[in-house]
This record gives C-alpha cells, structure tokens and sequence, in this order.
C-alpha cells in the first residue's frame, strides 16, 4: 500500500532491465519498497539488477517476460497480483530501432512499433484491470519527448512512442474514480544503454534524474512529467511552431 | 438487561419509524441505506491521504450485516465509523466496507446502573445528547465527539482521563461480535477474555460489532472545573503533571511544538475534574447537566496545501502560549470547550489542503524521559510545524492485545505532509521510540513499516493466533491491514 507520505511497498517492472527501470527499482528500494518482481526477458543484466535491489532489502524475483510476445501477457502477469497488491506497476520496455535501417526494413519498422506500441497496450490493459480490482495503485508509463512532434530521424520510435502516449492518457482519464492512477513520463534524451553512442541533445537527463522524477510524480500522483522538468516549458513552444521552422530547429540541434 | 428498563429511559431512544412499504426508515443522514450492490467510493482516513476505491455498503440492521459479510469477495471487508482514524485502517481498496453509521440506535439504558446498550454507530457525540440530562457522560472521550462506539473499542481510543480512568474499552461490559462464519458472539472480558481483547483494540479485523454495553460515568454537572497554568519548558510540563495529575481526572500538556533553547517545551497544562453542582454559579444551577455544543462552522475545500506552515503555525503557536496564564487558573468549561475545542470546525481536516496531513502519537515508559526530549528537541530544531502538539501521562495497559496505551508520556504531533524532511524525521523518530521500549498508534498511524510494529507490539502474535481462529481465511482486511501485515 502506498502510505501517507507516498512511499510505496511493492514494485512491478516490465521491462526490468533498463536503465531507468533499474534506476527507478533502486530508488524505491531504497525507500520503503520491499517487493519488486522484475518482468524482462532472461539476461545478465537482469540478473545483476536482482542482485543489485536484493543488496538494499529488497525481496525480488524476476519474471520471464516478452513484450512481443502478446498472447502470454495475461498469463504471466495476472498471476502476480495474485500473490498481494502490487502498488506500482512501472512499465518500461521499449526500444529505439534504428532508423535507417528500419526505414529500409519495414518488417524491422514493425517490430519497434510492435514493442513500443502494441506490447505496451496489451500489458497495460492486463495490468490496469488488476490494479482495478486492487481498488488502488499507479500506472507508470514510460513515454518520450520524441512522442510530441514526429522528425526525421526518429519518427518510427517516435510515433511508437506517441501512440502510447496517446493510449496512456484515455487509459488514466479511463481508471478516474477506480483508484488507479496513470502517469506518464516524457523525458528528454536520456544517456543509457539504449541510446549509447548515439550524439547527445540538449536538455538530455540520466537515468537517476528520470527516476527521481517517477518516484517525486508518484508521492504527488501527478499524470504527467517531465524531464528535465523544463521541457515541458520548451515543448509548449516548439509544440507550435510552424513545420518548417520546427525542420530548422531540428537541423540546428544535430 | 432489556427487562430492567423503564418508561422514562425507553422514550429518550430515537425508534425506527416504519413507513407503509415495510422498510425502517430512520432519520438521519440523507442518503439512501442500502446493502447490494454497493458504490464504489474513494476513501481516505481523516488525514485525506492514500486514497482507494471500495464498494461502500449502509447496512442498517444485524441481518443487513450479515448478509454483506457473507457476500464480501476475496478482498474482504471491513467496518468504518465516521472516518476518524487518520490513515488507512477504515478502508479497504477492491473489497467491501462497511458504513455502520446508519447503524445508531441507543438500544437500551439502565439509569440505575449506569450502562447503555448501542449499535456501533452510535456516535460518543449522540451518547453525550442522550445520557447526559440524566447525568451521565461518556466513560472515555477523545478529543472529538464525532467517533462511534464501534471505532472507540477497535480503537481502543484514550483521552485526558486516561491515567485515571484508562482506555475506552476497559468500560465495555459486553459486545456482540458478527464472526466471518455468520455466527454471532456476545464477549465479555470474564467469558471470553481472547476474543474480547483481541476485539478491543483490534482495529476491526476480528469481525463487526453490531452491539457494546457500556458503563457510563455518573456525572453531577456539564462543567469540569479546570486549571490552566503555563509552563516555561518540557521539564516544568512534565513536573506538573506527574505532580499534579492524582488529583485530576483529566489532564493534559498543550507544546509549543517549535520553540528551541531554554523554551523548548513550552506551553500550558490543563487539568480538570468534572464540576460538583456546588461549584456552578447559581444561574447554572437550574439546568447544570446542560449541553448543547455550538452549531457547527463548515469549512469549504478550498485551502491550498502549505497554508499551515513553519510561519504560521509559529505565529500561532505564540499567541496560544501568551493566552495562557500564568499562574494556575481555575475556571468553568464546557465539554466542547474543554474535550473537544476542534469539534467546533466541521471538516478541519480540510485547512491543510489537499495533500493532507499526518498524526504521529507515540508513547515511551515513563524511565525514557531522555527520549521524548531527545524527540522534542530534534522536531523543533528542524522547524516541522505541528498544528496540535500535545503531551500526556499514560495510566496502566488495558489487556487488548494491540491496545495502545501504555503506562509512560504520549506525545502527538499532527504534520503537514508536504513538510521538508519529514519522512526521515519520523523515521529516526520511530527507532528512538523502538529503542525506548515505545510505540505507535494505530488508530493515527499512516506510515509505519511492518517490522517496526512486529517489535512495537510484543503481543501481535497472540493477536495473530486468535485472529486465525475465528477468522481463518482473512474476511476482514484493511488497507492498514495489508500495509502492516497485520
């Protein structure tokens, strides 16, 4: 349960090794979350992230999870709410594709959407129905800026990432009286695993200060955050501007 | 005891009227009574924090109960008063509660012997109405009227009185207790010392009460006769009313939570006995069991969070201490004055904005002085304001196994949620209260971590024990229930 100053007990990632699940797992860990089942598929990284959380008192387990995998999602996740009331379920899967070779590849093209996206949707609905029948608990779902105006060089994640934007805010306007609590999380270019090597933006964050972000929005049950928290200011601007001065900027950034 | 009564005291009862369709129709609350299919509800304590969404079913009759028991589902079900604790133990996300307010009759009283028979729902404030003109006032009060009997024995609630008359349920002489099989059992402490005192304290987790025998207390006048006198610091409180308090029946220490260096601790001691008919002046002779508690000022939801703050709590906090006077002062009070001064704000709970607040009230043996100061001096030096702030000496234990007072000082703090540093406050303020042989109250407690109430509360187990005897596949549950492990 989550208590009165918003700390919360226990933990559902999907999506249990990325950096900024990882991040967010430990900061909570480090606070009063004691239960934490990570959903990925089977990995070292995974692994070593379990060690990681059970070093701060954590009791975790990890969980076989495939976010292409679509049919399996009410079976494998379902039954963990079955073992007690998971206060948080943070979702974090995605991928970044490359969007050179996915423009060339559609079939590639279509396995980023299908993470992104689709995946994305089926886990969530599975999971907001059992936090449904909890009567409380949040929804945290990872979101990007890229999702808030589509440009060349990231449009097939970007708009991946728009669509569960989209799907994520009806979701949480759904759940309204139901107890469960939907956040989004948009941050800005975020230096990890997924996006190593590629030219840093501006406004960028790490994974430490997107999970700071999760764990503040969750103590207030805020719907949507930003992060670095200015760019909520910067995209209210550049939301409108004009197609080919949005190019220009665009350019300018590179 | 139904026998016993007499005419006088049966037509002081409010009766269910019976309209043509059959149903009892009571007059009350407004909205409509009903068992099935219940509204999904958003409940938080009266600290407005951790909310979650419940089916809220208004029982108004023993089998209504019953019935809602038998169909609550996996996530159980649980009672709730008038939403008085401050976190979460009168909620129960996914589940069922139960609204037992609608449950408020006065049953039965025996003026000679001093008891009342009532449903759950009654409120102490309806006891008050009912049993005073004929002398009686409420065995325990806290520090609002507006709790029911039902919440005050799982409570088992404390107030003023408590070194010397202790805990409310120590006055039950017997309650009526709907198990999770359907069953129903009439406990006494003498017949069934477990059950009852597992019930007692339990925080609703043994099964709902649909009915408690009280013992009243006989008084002469509405009045108590108090003497306020202000003390400089922490030493001069406690000194007064570790001196003072046998000569009280009720008795209490209002801080000035933020004042530090050679202030720290200051404010003003209130003791107080209830007033022989000889001590009214003669124009409240005539009527001296009088009461009639001023209408009630509404409070709109509009205040913003962080109005009550380091600033103005200090400001207040001042002009409180300045108040007081000085020397002892003896002067006439009413109940409302004296017990319940909040009960004059409808919904002030909702002052602290919509982030809510947080009650933390602990008590450590009277050997562990150094550590209410240790506690005292830390919260004031980090400047949390703390709207009420207030001290006591505990009398002896009652026996309920998760009862909470406890021979020793209770401090109470209420603290904005939003305050800066306050989660790692209450943390440290926790261990020292673990270290001094402490603990917490759960009718406040919104936060506590499962094993500190393991160690807090060395009788859990027995609790535990007779909880999975007559309640083996956990029907009753709460949202504290399920945060505590309980």
């Amino acid at each position: 349960m989550k208590d009165s100053l918003g700390s919360v007990q226990s933990l559902l990632v999907l999506g249990g090794s990325s950096d900024i699940a990882l991040a967010t797992a430990r900061k909570l860990a480090q606070d009063k979350t004691k239960r934490i089942i990570l959903a990925a598929r089977p990995s070292e990284r995974l692994d070593a992230g379990a060690e990681l959380l059970r070093g701060h008192g954590a009791d975790v387990r990890t969980v076989d999870f495939d976010a292409l995998d679509f049919a399996s999602h009410e079976k494998v996740l379902a039954p963990l709410f079955e073992e007690g009331d998971i206060d948080v379920v943070l979702l974090a899967f995605g991928v970044l594709g490359d969007q050179a070779t996915d423009e060339r590849d559609p079939l590639a093209a279509a396995k980023v959407v299908q993470t992104n996206y689709t995946g994305a949707v089926t886990a969530s609905l599975v999971c907001a129905e059992a936090l449904k029948h909890q009567g409380h608990g949040s929804l945290v779902v990872l979101s990007s800026v890229a999702a808030e105006r589509g440009r060349k060089d990231n449009f097939i994640y970007g708009s991946s990432k728009a669509g569960l934007d989209t799907f994520a805010q009806g979701l949480g306007d759904a759940l309204q009286g139901t107890g469960v609590h939907v956040m989004v999380v948009r941050p800005g270019f975020v230096e990890s695993k997924m996006t190593a090597g590629r030219p840093k933006a501006p406004m960028s964050a790490t994974p430490e200060a997107v999970a700071e972000g999760i764990v503040e929005g969750l103590r207030k049950d805020a719907e949507l955050i930003w992060v670095p928290a200015q760019l909520r200011y910067v995209f209210s601007g550049l939301r409108h501007l004009p197609r080919p001065a949005f190019r220009k900027v665009v350019e300018k950034q590179r | 005891m139904g026998t016993e009564m007499t005419d006088v005291e049966v037509t002081t009862v409010p009766q269910p009227r019976r309209e043509e369709s059959g149903r009892e129709q009571l007059t009350g609350p407004e909205e409509p009574w009903r068992t099935s299919p219940g509204d999904r509800e958003r409940l938080t304590g009266w600290g407005r924090t951790s909310p979650t969404v419940a089916e809220v079913l208004r029982p108004r009759t023993r089998d209504e109960v019953a019935e809602a028991v038998a169909g609550a589902g996996p996530r159980g079900i649980v009672a709730r008063g008038l939403g008085r604790s401050y976190g979460d133990p009168a909620q129960n996300g996914g589940g069922r509660v139960l609204d037992l307010t609608g449950m408020d009759r006065i049953l039965d009283v025996d003026l000679e012997r001093g008891l009342a028979v009532v449903e759950p729902g009654v409120s102490l404030q309806q006891l008050m109405q009912a049993m005073l003109p004929f002398g009686y006032f409420v065995p325990v009060t806290p520090g609002t009227r507006y709790v029911t009997v039902g919440g005050a024995i799982a409570c088992d609630i404390h107030g003023k009185s408590h070194h010397a008359d202790g805990s409310f349920a120590q006055h039950v002489v017997s309650l009526d207790l709907l198990l999770a099989d359907g069953s129903v059992r009439t406990l006494t402490p003498e017949s069934d010392p477990e059950l009852f005192w597992a019930t007692a304290g339990g925080m609703g987790l043994t099964g709902v009460m649909l009915q408690a025998t009280l013992r009243m207390l006989p008084v002469e006048t509405s009045r108590i006769l108090v003497e306020t006198k202000r003390v400089a610091d922490l030493d001069e409180a406690m000194e007064r009313m570790t001196e003072t308090d046998a000569d009280y029946r009720f008795s209490v220490a209002s801080l000035d939570n933020l004042a530090t260096g050679p202030s720290l601790g200051r404010g003003w001691v209130e003791s107080g006995n209830f007033a022989t008919r000889d001590q009214l002046p003669a124009k409240l002779r005539g009527n001296p069991l009088g009461f009639s508690p001023k209408p009630l000022a509404k409070v709109p939801d509009v205040f913003p969070s962080g109005l009550l703050n380091r600033r103005t709590i200090r400001l207040m906090n001042e002009a409180n201490f300045r108040r007081a006077p000085k020397a002892a002062h003896p002067h006439l009070a009413t109940i409302g004055a004296f017990f319940h001064p909040l009960d004059a704000i409808h919904d002030w709970n909702r002052v602290y904005g919509g982030a809510g607040f947080l009650q933390y009230q602990f008590v450590v043996p009277f050997e562990a002085a150094a550590t209410l100061r240790r506690i005292v001096e830390r919260v004031a030096v980090q400047g949390a304001p703390s709207f009420v702030t207030v001290l006591k000496r505990f009398g002896p234990a009652s026996p309920g196994y998760l009862s909470f007072p406890t021979d020793g000082w209770t401090l109470t703090y209420d603290f904005p949620t939003g305050t800066p540093g306050l989660s790692g406050l209450l943390r440290w303020m926790d261990n020292q209260v673990l270290e001094a042989g402490g603990r917490l109250y759960l009718a406040k407690d919104s936060r506590m971590s499962p094993a500190d109430l393991e160690a807090m509360y060395p009788r859990l187990e027995d609790f535990r024990k007779v909880r999975a005897e007559v309640d083996p596949h956990g029907v009753f549950v709460s949202d504290q229930s399920r945060r505590l492990s309980l």
